[in-house]
């Protein structure tokens, strides 16, 4: 096993062009798992650590550019203000060890349906900065995810940053696990309101191949919500979001938890997210 | 092969090591710092916790190449009254996870003195989070104890921190 330690971004991408297959690792916490237990050693791997441009985040209109470097724990602390929905599904990644590790482009770059940081990225329509040696591109979060494991990025291309609008509204994220640390979600739900637009954002994970927004759920609560009187959601609108919200699922049955478990899950932590979410928005 | 140095606990060590080695393995194979235990060797439990530069890290999810030129402190090079707290509180039964357990609870109260929240933090605005035993119990959460010497060890912390 080959070990490629670029140190700048320029050489990195250069790098990745002449060994496609190499796999890029930043903190190790999901590509050192298969390593050890012999999953698959990949031919080469691709060590981002040094390139210092990647440690980076910056703020632009409104949007901010997180370096593929940065820690959860890092994206905590400094972005958690402006965040509160990413930020709150990084604080419950693995563990503290993992969260000073991880990173939210190595979730990404992995693409797990069961990735904690999918849904809130989905709920607030994210953009992947993708960049290779042929040029830099941004992929729209819901373009992104096209399989168990498997992402829109072309074999030469390293993901730069995430981009993240700051948040316009109330955020919410929920998972369910057997542990507090170091639980693969059973599955998972994250909302967004945007009242700016009169719009909502919604992610589900760990319930279908790939992480996946709910249109119809979003499109509906949407319509529903009394954005100016901001009167109390009528339990019937709530009953029917989530019901929609477990429409847009298709779980299966696997070792952590079955189909069932996980439709009936995902219309309980959607609505009660909205629950959560509409009362900060109400200011009660 | 690899030839790396490491800061580690202080004396600068040369490692002659295959990429794919993790900082667990060169520890306590290479380095025969043996302190430094391995469970799960996949990140779920803690026991191989160490500090990188005084962050705690798992070191069975790290490459030893990784950390080239990096400090990293074993358990064996923690001087923290911490040891002494858990043994007056029984913070351990058989003593596997109790390396692993200090690092990271060194490791956490670095990062609470930063201010850093967790997960049960109510109020993220402020500055002084106090550390009960629920925002323990939570800090401490990426290291199990299978004999479940829990209260001990959330104990221990509770009078190391006084």
């Amino acid at each position: 096993m080959d070990f490629l330690r670029p140190t700048t971004w320029a050489d990195a991408l250069a790098a990745k062009a002449e060994r496609p297959e190499a796999t890029p690792i930043q903190g190790g916490t999901d590509v050192m798992v298969e390593i050890n237990l012999d999953k698959g050693r990949p031919a080469a791997l691709l060590d981002l650590n040094p390139v210092a441009e990647l440690r980076d985040w910056s703020s632009e209109d409104g949007w901010l550019r997180i370096g593929a470097g940065v820690s959860y724990t890092r994206l905590i602390d400094e972005l958690g203000d402006r965040l509160p929905g990413l930020a709150q599904a990084s604080r419950t990644v693995g563990s503290p060890q993992i969260r000073n590790r991880g990173t939210v482009a190595g979730n990404l770059g992995a693409a797990s349906p069961a990735g904690d940081s999918h849904p809130p990225l989905l709920a607030s329509d994210a953009l992947v900065e993708a960049e290779s040696v042929r040029g830099s591109r941004l992929i729209p979060i819901g373009e992104f995810y096209l399989g168990v494991k498997r992402n829109a990025l072309e074999p030469d291309e390293l993901i730069r940053a995430v981009r993240v609008p700051y948040a316009d509204g109330p955020q919410y994220f929920s998972k369910i696990g057997t542990r507090n640390a170091m639980v693969i979600a059973v599955c998972s739900f994250a909302v967004a309101l945007h009242p700016s637009r009169r719009g909502v954002g919604t992610g589900i994970g760990s319930a279908a191949p790939t992480p996946r927004r709910a249109p119809e759920a979003e499109e509906f609560l949407a319509g529903e919500l009394d954005w100016d009187g901001r009167t109390a959601v009528p339990d019937e609108t709530a009953r029917r979001f989530g019901e929609l919200v477990a429409r847009a699922a298709s779980p299966i049955d696997d070792v952590r938890g079955t189909r069932d478990y996980r439709v009936h899950a995902l219309a309980v932590m959607a609505r009660r997210t909205l629950g959560w979410a509409w009362t900060e928005y109400r200011g009660i | 092969m690899a030839d790396i140095r490491m800061r580690v606990n202080g004396s600068i060590e040369k490692l002659d090591v295959e990429p794919r080695v993790s900082l667990l393995d060169a520890l306590r194979e290479h380095l025969g710092l043996t302190g430094t235990k391995k469970g799960c060797d996949q990140g779920a439990c803690g026991a191989c916790t160490v500090l990188a530069d005084g962050e705690r890290i798992v070191s069975c999810l790290a490459l030893a190449v990784q950390y080239a030129d990096r400090d990293i402190t074993t358990i064996e090079g923690v001087t923290s009254p911490l040891q002494r707290s858990f043994v007056r509180h029984d913070g351990f039964q058989c003593g596997y996870c109790t390396s692993g357990q200090i690092c990271s609870a060194v490791g956490m109260l670095t990062e609470h003195a930063a201010g850093a929240p967790s997960a049960v933090t109510g109020d993220l605005a402020t500055m002084e989070i106090e550390l009960t035993a629920e925002e323990i119990r939570e800090r401490m959460s990426g290291n199990l104890c299978r004999c479940g010497a829990y209260n001990g060890i959330v104990a221990a912390i509770e009078e190391g921190i006084r």
